[in-house]
C-alpha cells in the first residue's frame, strides 16, 4: 500500500452509506414533513392572534435564536449580542424607511430601506464578531453582552438617530401587487418564509466546507491552523452570517410590533434570545424554534395559569426561570437532547455499524 | 531509496528547512536555545532527547504554533519566522501531535475532508460537496491509505486510541506535503499498529522529506537517514543513525547507559 497511489476510488458498501449523510437530513422523517404541512395550512386552523402572537413571533425569535445556535452550536461562541444585531436592523428600517418620527425616518421606500438595514446590521454585527474572537468563553460573553449594553444605554441616550427612550413608531409595512403585507395571513406568510430559508440555509451550511470547517474550529482551532485554516477569519465571518440571520429576523420583528424602542433591545431581552437557545437546544437548528415556541406559549399563557393558582401574574418570568434550571439540570442539549434519547430508549437498536455509541 | 543528488534536483537545490539560532523563551525558562538545524528536502530526519530536551518546542516554532523568541527559520527557501501557522502549512509543510489534535465531533471522513480543505481554495465555501468532488475522492484515499474506511463515517470521539493515531497521520499527509514533522506517532500503538505505521512512513513518495520525534528507537531507527540529538533546548550531536545509537556520550544520556 502506498500513499503515493493515484486516484483509485474504493467501490464499497461504505461508500454508499455517504450519499444518505450527506443529502438533506430529515427529509425521510414525516414528523417533520408533517411539521412542515402544519405550519403552511396553518391560517386555515389558528386565529389572527394565534397566526402572529403565537406563531409569527415564535418564528422571528426563533430565527434570532438560530443565529446564535450556529454561532455557538457549530463554532462554540456564545454571543448575547444578537437581539442587539436584530434591533440594529429594525431600528434602521425605522430610520431609513417611513415612519410617524418625520425627523427622523429618511423616507425611503422599503425595499431600498431593508437591504440597508440588513447591510448595515451585517457589518455592525462583524465588526463585533472581530471583536469577540479575540477572546474565548466567558470573556467572548462579557464581550458581547457588554456591547448589547452599550447599544441599549446608547438608543435611550441618543436622540438625534435613536428618538431616545421613546424609540420609533408606527413604522411603515410594505404594501404592493395590491397586498398588505402586514396583514396576518400575508405576514404570517413571509415570517414562515424568511425562517424556513433561514433555518434550511443553517441546516445546509453545517454540512458545507464552510459549516464543517467552524465545528473544526469549536473542537481544535490550533489543528485547524495547522490544517491551513485561518481560524480568527472563520470566526468572523461565522459572525457576518449569524449577524445577517439576525438581521433579518430584526427587519420582521419591526414589522410585527410597527414600532422600536430601546426596551426592545435590552439586556434582559439579549439573555432571552440565550435562554430560547438553550431550552431548545444548540446542536440543531430546530432547537431555537422549539425554544421560542415554550418562551411564546409561556409569556402569553403563564399569566393566566399562576393567576388561576393566585399568583402574581407578572410572574412568568420565575416560570421560564424554572424550565430553564431544569432543562440545564437534566438535559445539556435541551428539549431536543431530551426528545432524542427518550426516541433512542424506545426504539430497538436498529443495526447502525459499530456497534458503541458514545452517548451521554 | 533516491539518490540525494536526484532528490535535490527535483526539489531544486537549497535546504527544505533551515533553522539558524532558533531560541524559545517561556518566561525566563529558554525551550530552546540557539537551535541551528539544516534538513534537506526529501530528507528523514529523526530527534532524540529525554523528556524536556526541547523537541516539541522545536516543532511548535517550525510550525508557528509558538513562534522563536529569537532566530529565523526558512522553509524552501523562505523566511516564514513570522508567518502564522495556517501559511505554513499552506506551503507544504504539516505536523502531527503528541496527543492527538482531532476534531472528535466530526467524523472520520469529516476530519480527512476538512485536512483537505484547509490546504485548498473554497474553505469557506457555502456549497456542499458533490458527489464527484476532487477533495471527497481525495479524502477517500486517505482514509483508505490509514485503513480506516470501515470506520470512516463514525464519529472520531468513538475510536480506538491506535485508529485515533492514524488519523491523526492522515490529516498530516492531506494535499501535496512537502515537509511533514512527526509529533512521537507511535505512541500508545501496539507492535502490529507500530509496524503498520513504519509502512506507512516508508512508502511516502520520496520527495516528502520529514523530522520524527520517536522514543521507539526500533521505530525511528528504522525510518529516518540521520538522527538529531537535543538536550536540555540544545542540538547535542548530529550524525547517522549508527553513529548516534553507538556514540558513547548519547547512551549514557539517552539510553541510560549500555542499553542494547
Amino acid at each position: 500500500m502506498s500513499l503515493a497511489h493515484d486516484a483509485r476510488v474504493a467501490v464499497r458498501p461504505a461508500t454508499t452509506a455517504q450519499p444518505s449523510a450527506r443529502a438533506w437530513p430529515e427529509i425521510d422523517n414525516p414528523a417533520a414533513w408533517i411539521v412542515a404541512v402544519l405550519l403552511l395550512i396553518m391560517p386555515l386552523i389558528a386565529n389572527g392572534f394565534f397566526l402572529i402572537e403565537i406563531f409569527a413571533t415564535t418564528l422571528i425569535l426563533g430565527t434570532m435564536a438560530l443565529s446564535l445556535m450556529f454561532l455557538a452550536g457549530y463554532g462554540g461562541m456564545v454571543s448575547l449580542m444578537q437581539l442587539t444585531i436584530a434591533g440594529f436592523a429594525a431600528y434602521m428600517v425605522a430610520v431609513f424607511g417611513v415612519s410617524a418620527n418625520t425627523n427622523i425616518s429618511l423616507g425611503w421606500p422599503w425595499w431600498l430601506a431593508v437591504p440597508m438595514a440588513l447591510a448595515l446590521a451585517t457589518i455592525f454585527g462583524t465588526l463585533g464578531g472581530a471583536l469577540a474572537v479575540r477572546t474565548e468563553g466567558i470573556y467572548t460573553i462579557m464581550i458581547t453582552l457588554a456591547i448589547g449594553a452599550a447599544f441599549y444605554y446608547f438608543t435611550n441616550q441618543n436622540w438625534a438617530i435613536f428618538n431616545g427612550h421613546t424609540g420609533i413608531n408606527t413604522v411603515a409595512t410594505p404594501h404592493f401587487w395590491g397586498v398588505n403585507w402586514r396583514a396576518d395571513i400575508p405576514f404570517y406568510y413571509v415570517v414562515l418564509a424568511v425562517a424556513a430559508l433561514c433555518y434550511f440555509a443553517v441546516d445546509y451550511i453545517s454540512r458545507a466546507p464552510f459549516g464543517l470547517a467552524l465545528q473544526g474550529v469549536r473542537d481544535n482551532p490550533r489543528r485547524m491552523a495547522a490544517l491551513g485554516f485561518n481560524v480568527n477569519a472563520h470566526r468572523v465571518a461565522a459572525y457576518a452570517f449569524a449577524s445577517f440571520v439576525a438581521a433579518l429576523a430584526g427587519v420582521l420583528q419591526v414589522w410585527n410590533y410597527r414600532q422600536i424602542s430601546p426596551g426592545s433591545v435590552s439586556v434582559s431581552a439579549c439573555i432571552d434570545v440565550l435562554i430560547i437557545a438553550v431550552v431548545g437546544g444548540i446542536t440543531r437548528p430546530i432547537g431555537p424554534f422549539i425554544g421560542a415556541l415554550i418562551f411564546v406559549l409561556l409569556r402569553t399563557f403563564a399569566l393566566d395559569v399562576l393567576i388561576k393558582f393566585g399568583l402574581d401574574g407578572n410572574r412568568f418570568r420565575l416560570l421560564i426561570g424554572l424550565g430553564f434550571l431544569a432543562i440545564v439540570f437534566w438535559s445539556s442539549d435541551g428539549v431536543i437532547g431530551l426528545w432524542q434519547r427518550w426516541r433512542q430508549s424506545h426504539r430497538p437498536t436498529t443495526g447502525r455499524s459499530g456497534g458503541a455509541h458514545g452517548h451521554g | 531509496m533516491d539518490s540525494v543528488a536526484q532528490r535535490l534536483s527535483a526539489v531544486g537545490a537549497g535546504a527544505a528547512l533551515e533553522l539558524r539560532g532558533v531560541t524559545r523563551l517561556f518566561g525566563a525558562l529558554a525551550a530552546l536555545t540557539d537551535v541551528t538545524i539544516t534538513v534537506r528536502p526529501g530528507e528523514r530526519r529523526a530527534v532524540l532527547g529525554s523528556n524536556g530536551a526541547g523537541k516539541t518546542t522545536l516543532f511548535n516554532c517550525i510550525t508557528g504554533d509558538f513562534p522563536p523568541s529569537s532566530g529565523t527559520i526558512r522553509f524552501f527557501g523562505e523566511d516564514v519566522t513570522h508567518f502564522p501557522p495556517y501559511e505554513r502549512i499552506r506551503r507544504g509543510l504539516r505536523r502531527t501531535y503528541q496527543i492527538s489534535a482531532l476534531f472528535p465531533g466530526l467524523t472520520v471522513q469529516d476530519n480527512v475532508y476538512l485536512a483537505c480543505r484547509g490546504i485548498s481554495r473554497g474553505r469557506f465555501s457555502f456549497l456542499r460537496p458533490g458527489q464527484n468532488d476532487a477533495l471527497m475522492h481525495a479524502a477517500d484515499n486517505l482514509v483508505q491509505a490509514v485503513h480506516l474506511t470501515a470506520v470512516k463515517d463514525q464519529r472520531v470521539a468513538e475510536l480506538a486510541h491506535g485508529q485515533q493515531r492514524q488519523l491523526e497521520i492522515a490529516l498530516a499527509l492531506a494535499g501535496a506535503p512537502r515537509f511533514v514533522l512527526f509529533d512521537e506517532p507511535a505512541a500508545g500503538l501496539s507492535p502490529t499498529e507500530r509496524q503498520e505505521l513504519i509502512e506507512i512512513l516508508t512508502s511516502l513518495p520520496a520527495h516528502i522529506g520529514y523530522i520524527i520525534i520517536e522514543h521507539d528507537m526500533d521505530v525511528a531507527l528504522r525510518v529516518v537517514e540521520s538522527v538529531t540529538m537535543m538536550h536540555n533546548g540544545r542540538v547535542f550531536k548530529e550524525g547517522l543513525p549508527q553513529e548516534i545509537e553507538s556514540d558513547p556520550e548519547v547512551q549514557e544520556l539517552y539510553l541510560g547507559g549500555g542499553h542494547e
